[in-house]
């Protein structure tokens, strides 16, 4: 069978810089996996290709088995797979729960995701529903684009940077929701910075390093040197 | 933007040392062109001397079109200021002549001059106005003003209110020089007024052209462009946009109002329907802007030579000819944004009056573009 | 009482252009799209209208039924495969083929109509007149007034109470995440023109019903409807219909002083407008 999510080969561009060289990853039913990378390694233009915002050779990436690399976002997000942007993106002129609400303009599907569930995920927003999305803290923010993407029912659920800009208390609050979206059924990729944080959530972790993964595998297996290597490169600098 | 096509990649596998590179702005065929280009003007000079006065006449037509072309093309391709109002200075101007010379009894010639002083400083308050007004309303505003201007002077029953008035004929004749070019030519009064507007027209192109290539070319020109392409990014580095803009806007009034004058002491009868047309001063002016090439300083001497021919070959069909135009500057706009001269100047590399600066020996950068849109 | 009667009259006047309004503003709230062609595309449903009204012999008010839909698909098509095409950083292109579709649309007009005033028949409604109070109004200024009120009502339901206008106002802010959600900008805006057209055509009726036209009307319409939108504040649609209010009344009461100053007194209001309050009377932040 066929993996739920693959990119084989992936390559992207802005213009006439090339931003991925090749990158294989494979997203099974289920899981969750983590990409981590330094800045500019290329982590949010993977998931701007899966998500549909960059446009890809057809083959490059696969839903199902089925070719989605040139589908434009729309028909990537009616497919099923949902990403939580790189800083949040909430919409300006729309209140909380429109911004919930419009989560599910292309996607229309029962699950178990609606107002009322994201609301129980996290009550915090439930109380600011009819506040205009940018009135809440950054942590608040990031729940609604989190709630955003889930309204869809996604069976991929793409999060770019959910930590960034977050204080640490914040930020568990935020990972603490996540063992309930997995047992709602989503598969999940993370991209983080942190890879602490990573290795602790993650079923296996990708690590990229300008525009190629360097290293993937499960957290147990990989060892800190091999990582760090990945991460910074081969002449890296030291870990403090 | 467009890549430096002149410049070559570095000689030396290690890199172009800083020292090496040069800015110039001047190639050796825009030199030659420079000739050529004054000796067209001296040539033009003469043909009141040889051709019959229908040739001068079309000339005359052609030339003012062009100088009210080039004044549009350096607000909305160079300054951003996209303007649907200019038949404000056109009326203005020419106005400002007939009661320069109907009411006060001046010299024609220098009315014309007076009344570009006159549409500059109509210019100022006009200003005031519209530059409250950003991109798309910038545009309308400028023609609601425009409107305003023909609606009072249709209230001056001095020049004949809405139906407009006439330029007594002894007024044209008794202009300064006139007697000379009759007597030292042999030239009769009408032809000696036709070739005495089509000198100050051509001089007024030069004026214009002249005015533009300086500006373009110096610091200014510059600064003009990074507050087209990124008004914010360009005072964020000290480019003061709203007095850059604000003087282009006054300067090009100025010249479209010496124009407006221009025209109509040749054409000798006003209404403030005529002076103050969109159609006229406005649309037709996009046009030759627009399929010529915005944002060159060739382009509009493409576009002022079709829209000639047109004319001459299919006015006489009316509302089909301006529809013809309409969706010829539909499809310029979606598929040659940069009109026939850009088509023309990227097949070939050809730039007769180069203003961007080129990057000699510097180190062939690419630069990144935007994301694609929608 | 004169007076009164004068403003009252100036009120109801700027509820045309409030209509005329109105779809000019939906669109630039949405895609920031400023249509140079807006008039006369009120235009050309005016004629659409009488088109209908005397090739099949019905009531104005029935044919501007059929005629709405007809004018929703033009506007989509018109919006879908040209405008959208002009639609980016640089306001110029966008500025330059809709001046060049307005140019179109009036020699076209011209070119099948010819230059001769028209006027959409509306029967025994014409001169119909109500009483309240001490004023007096004809029937179908009253008519085109309430439709104004309607049209605003209906549209800020449309933008604030359903899914599609989440989606606007989505995609006004930011298309890229708005495709994220499943919107396809293209087909918002095409439909946001579309509602837009409808509007024009409802304008349109009262347009031809009040007073004659012609081919080359469209360009002031756009001026009176591009007034009402600055006074009354870019992005409020109740803003827009005190715009024309206020530009209505300027004009009957510049009509009243000297008929010639009818316009020139819309305008000027139009000017100081600007002169005290350059955001206009009534900005987004209101709405
Ligand atoms: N819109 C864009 N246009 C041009 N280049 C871009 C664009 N977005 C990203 N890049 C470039 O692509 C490369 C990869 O960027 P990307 O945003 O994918 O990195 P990242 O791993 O997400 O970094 P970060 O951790 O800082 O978010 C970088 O060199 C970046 O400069
Ligand atoms: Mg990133």
């Amino acid at each position: 069978m066929a993996p739920l999510l693959e990119t084989r080969g992936l390559r992207a561009s802005y213009g006439d810089f090339q931003a991925l060289f090749g990158v294989d990853l494979t997203l099974d039913a289920g899981e969750m996996i983590a990409v981590i990378g330094a800045n500019g390694a290329g982590k949010s233009t993977l998931m701007r290709s899966i998500a549909g915002t960059i446009r890809n050779a057809p083959n490059d990436i696969l839903h199902r088995g089925t070719e989605i690399g040139a589908l434009p976002a729309p028909d990537v997000m009616a497919r099923g797979i949902a990403l939580v942007p790189e800083g949040r993106k909430l919409f300006p002129s729309l209140t909380v729960e429109e911004n919930l609400l419009v989560g599910t303009y292309g996607r229309k599907i029962d699950g178990p995701w609606s107002l009322g569930t994201v609301y129980d995920l996290f009550p915090v927003i439930a109380e600011r529903r009819n506040y205009p999305a940018t009135a809440l803290s950054g942590g608040q923010q990031q729940m609604v684009a989190i709630g955003r993407a889930l309204m869809s029912n996604p069976e991929v659920l793409l999060c770019d940077e959910l930590s960034l800009g977050l204080a640490p208390i914040v930020i568990r609050d935020i990972y603490a929701a996540f063992p309930r979206i997995r047992i709602a059924g989503a598969a999940i990729v993370i991209v983080e910075q942190d890879i602490a944080q990573a290795l602790k959530v993650a079923d296996r972790v990708y690590c990229m390093m300008e525009g190629r993964v360097t290293l993937s595998g499960r957290p147990s297996d990989l060892d800190r040197s091999a990582i760090h290597a990945a991460y910074f490169g081969a002449e890296g600098h030291e870990l403090a | 933007m467009v890549a430096n096509r002149e410049a070559s990649p570095p000689t030396t596998a290690a890199g172009a040392s800083g020292s090496r590179w040069r800015v110039e702005t001047r190639t050796t065929l825009s030199t030659a062109f420079g000739i050529v280009a004054i000796a067209a003007m001296l040539l033009l000079a003469l043909t009141p001397f040889f051709a019959s006065r229908g040739v001068v006449q079309d000339l005359f037509f052609i030339l003012t079109m062009l100088v009210l072309a080039q004044n549009w093309n350096l607000l909305a391709g160079y300054a951003g200021l996209i303007s649907v109002g200019q038949q404000l200075f056109v009326g203005c101007g020419a106005y400002a002549l007939f009661s320069f010379v109907i009411l006060l009894g001046l010299d024609p010639l220098l009315a014309v001059l007076l009344s570009g002083v006159f549409a500059a400083l109509v210019s100022v308050p006009t200003a005031f106005f519209a530059f409250r007004l950003h991109g798309p309303y910038f545009a309308i505003g400028t023609w609601v003003i425009a409107e305003v201007g023909r609606l009072l002077f249709a209230q001056w029953k001095a020049l004949g209110g809405g139906t407009g008035t006439s330029l007594p004929r002894d007024a044209t004749r008794d202009m300064i020089g006139i007697g000379f070019l009759k007597e030292t030519l042999g030239l009769k009064s009408a032809a000696a007024v036709d070739a005495l507007t089509f000198w100050v027209a051509l001089i007024l192109l030069a004026a214009t052209m002249g005015t533009m290539y300086r500006l373009l070319r110096s610091r200014n020109g510059l600064g003009l462009a990074a507050v087209r392409d990124n008004e914010v990014a360009a005072r964020a580095l000290g480019v003061d946009a709203m007095r850059m803009k604000a003087t282009v806007y006054v300067v090009t009034a100025f010249l479209t109002g010496i124009t407006g004058a221009l025209t109509y002491l040749q054409k000798a009868r006003i209404s403030p329907e005529a002076a103050f047309s969109l159609t006229d001063w406005t649309a037709y002016i996009i046009f030759i802007v627009v399929i010529g090439g915005i944002g060159t300083i060739e382009g509009p001497i493409v576009g002022v030579i079709v829209f000639f021919l047109m004319q001459n070959a299919l006015s006489s069909y009316g509302s089909w000819y301006l529809l013809l135009m309409g969706a010829l500057a539909i499809v310029t706009m979606l598929f040659a944004p940069r009109g026939l001269w850009g088509l023309a100047s990227d097949r070939t590399g050809i730039e007769l009056f180069p203003v961007r600066r080129i990057l000699k020996r510097g180190p062939n950068h690419q630069g990144t573009k935007g994301g694609p849109h929608g | 009482m004169n007076w009164l009667d004068t403003i009252f009259q100036g009120i109801l006047l700027g509820g045309l252009y409030a209509l005329f309004a109105a779809g000019l503003s939906l669109v630039f709230g949405i895609m920031r799209l400023v249509n140079l062609a807006h008039g006369d595309l009120i235009v050309c449903a005016a004629f659409l209208i009488l088109q209908l009204v005397s090739a099949l012999q019905i009531n104005p008010f029935i044919a501007a039924l059929i005629a709405a839909p007809v004018m929703f698909g033009i506007g989509w098509v018109l919006q879908y495969h040209l405008l959208n095409r002009t639609l980016g950083k640089d306001i110029l292109p966008p500025l330059l083929v809709t001046f060049g579709l307005s140019i179109v649309i009036q020699n076209g007009l011209l070119e099948s109509f010819s230059a001769d005033s028209r006027r959409i028949s509306a029967g025994t409604l014409e001169s119909a007149s109500l009483g309240i109070g001490v004023l007096s109004a004809g029937v179908m200024p009253l008519l085109t007034f309430a439709s104004a009120i309607l049209v605003v009502v209906a549209l800020n339901q449309l933008i604030y109470r359903t899914a599609l206008g989440r989606a606007f106002r989505a995609t006004s802010d930011d298309v890229a995440t708005a495709g994220l959600m499943g919107i396809r900008p293209n087909r918002i805006f095409a439909t946001a023109t579309g509602l837009a057209m409808v509007v024009v055509t409802i304008a349109a009726l009262y347009l031809g019903t009040r007073a004659t036209f012609d081919p080359t009307a469209g360009p002031a319409r756009l001026i009176y409807a591009f007034e009402a939108v600055i006074i009354g504040g870019l992005g409020s649609l109740w803003g827009t219909l005190a715009g024309g209010v206020i530009l209505g009344v300027a004009q009957t009461l510049g009509a009243a002083i000297n008929p010639e100053w009818q316009i020139l007194a819309g305008h000027v209001a139009f000017l100081l407008v600007l002169l005290v309050r350059p955001r206009g009377l009534f900005p987004r932040a209101v709405d």
